[in-house]
């Protein structure tokens, strides 16, 4: 409890939870690498299926771009609090005395660090390979960088919600898709814009909104489902 | 005692005889301002200049588009009360009343794509409003599946309710982004309920429709509210008494 003067103040305990949960990962990389080798998959088959020609691609490259991150944010959240639910992890955090919610920012936190930064990085790339100018590139790693923070909270809502599911993928991505729309939306159009040379800092403004919004109101929503999840 | 009704609110059995005895209360006025609606709207009101009797869909089509967006704030806010308070019977209402909701944005799309076909010379237009009404289809379809996916009916409730408050935020958003999206991509498409002089012999049956389908949405909870009670009391006396008469 806080009366202990042991106890590590929140923002150490932040601290401890995303070195914990980087340690963690670190271990089982094949885990951080699929949903990265799934995005890349994904972006593989639209010249494949569409148009080889790089001039059409662009124009689709927004779109592509941000469909496979979406989706490839789905197959990560598998991994945020399936190990932690299973050997008992998360009700050891319920039962701490410790803000449940401060926790599972972090947590969150840390899987943003895990899945959506490197999807972040590796987006430019596919942007490249689908015929978007270098001058867009900046513009391309923005939108990701910042909508992926909205997707790593929202998907921390549906896996939070669906953790006594067993085999929830379809359910997940039921849940959290609809949700994560205005994401696909605005992270889309800053692309768009970015790849026809005008400024993109509008949508931008957008998604850092809904970004500060999913911050605020996500984490009490996955603390609250996970309390509802472990009774 | 001024407060009994709201204490009775946590009696099933009160419950069930009060949903069944509410039912015709509704279902009665729902048929008749539906009847009268109908009747205004397909033979009384004028054909339209533009749309010639095309628009006449709208006597269906613009309520169930509001009971649709209605309906998944009651469920929000029951979820929410049934979170809050803990009260069953919120609960009950939340998960009487998706289904229903899910009907009405069903009707809508079906409805609106129809509507589509003379006006627009498609079956589907990927026009704002049906889009974010199709984002809305697929809202209900998981807070149903999730509603589904656990056989322990408190559990569900109290998940359920979780997503349906977090949704209550989003539809909004995801609302007047895909507004916004679509007016980069085309020109506004024909503002069939945005038109400000609508003739009274339009207008009056178009509200009396209003109306009817809110009412026809009470008739229909309160007989699924009954049913829902039952399912979960299954194993209680009062039940098998209930049945039984």
């Amino acid at each position: 409890m806080s009366e202990d003067p042991q106890a590590p103040s929140a923002l150490a305990l932040a601290r401890l939870m995303l070195t914990r949960d980087l340690k963690l990962a670190s271990r089982k990389a094949s885990q951080l690498v699929q949903p990265l080798a799934f995005f890349a998959i994904v972006i593989t088959l639209f010249p494949l299926a569409v148009t080889p020609e790089l001039a059409k691609l662009r124009h689709i490259a927004p779109g592509v771009v941000w469909a496979a991150a979406l989706l490839s944010s789905l197959l990560a959240l598998e991994f945020l609090f399936r190990d932690d639910a299973q050997d008992g992890t998360l009700e050891q955090y319920a039962l701490s005395g410790r803000s449940l919610t401060g926790l599972l920012i972090a947590k969150t936190a840390a899987h943003w660090l895990l899945t959506g930064l490197p999807l972040a990085l590796m987006a430019p790339l596919a942007g490249a390979a689908l015929g978007i100018p270098n001058a867009a590139l900046p513009g391309v790693l923005a939108s990701v960088t910042i909508g992926t923070v909205t997707l790593s909270l929202i998907g921390a809502v549906g896996a939070a919600l669906t953790l006594g599911v067993r085999r929830a993928g379809a359910l997940l991505s039921l849940l959290t898709l609809p949700l994560e729309i205005p994401v696909l939306i605005f992270g889309a159009r800053a692309m768009k814009l970015a790849i026809a040379a005008r400024p993109y800092g509008a949508p931008l403004t957008l998604l850092a909104g809904l970004a500060v919004l999913g911050l605020t109101l996500a984490p009490l929503a996955v603390a609250a489902a996970v309390r509802i999840n472990l009774e | 005692m001024a407060w009994t009704w709201f204490h009775r609110l946590a009696s099933p059995p009160h419950i069930y005889r009060t949903a069944g005895r509410l039912t015709p209360w509704f279902a009665w006025p729902a048929a008749l301002l539906i009847v009268a609606g109908l009747i205004g709207g397909l033979y009384l009101a004028p054909p339209d200049y533009q749309q010639g009797d095309g628009y006449r869909i709208m006597y269906v089509h613009a309520p169930s588009a509001w009971l649709s967006l209605m309906v998944y704030t009651i469920v929000a806010v029951a979820g929410g009360i049934g979170l809050i308070w803990r009260m069953k019977v919120a609960h009950a209402v939340a998960a009487a009343s998706a289904p229903i909701g899910a009907s009405f944005t069903l009707a809508t799309l079906v409805t609106g794509s129809l509507w589509g076909k003379p006006m627009w010379g498609t079956y589907w237009a990927w026009d704002p409003r049906l889009t974010s009404e199709l984002i809305l289809f697929f809202m209900y379809l998981g807070y149903m599946g999730l509603r589904a996916a656990f056989e322990d009916v408190q559990r569900a409730d109290r998940i359920s309710a979780v997503l349906a408050v977090v949704g209550l935020v989003d539809v909004p958003i995801v609302h007047y982004s895909v507004v916004w999206w679509n007016s980069l991509h085309q020109g506004p498409s024909v503002m069939y309920l945005g038109k400000p002089t609508m003739p009274p012999s339009m207008l009056v049956p178009l509200l009396v429709m209003f109306l009817g389908f809110t009412l026809f949405f009470g008739a229909v909870l309160m007989m699924r509210l009954r049913g829902e009670v039952l399912l979960r009391e299954r194993t209680a006396t009062w039940v098998r008494e209930a049945i039984r008469t």
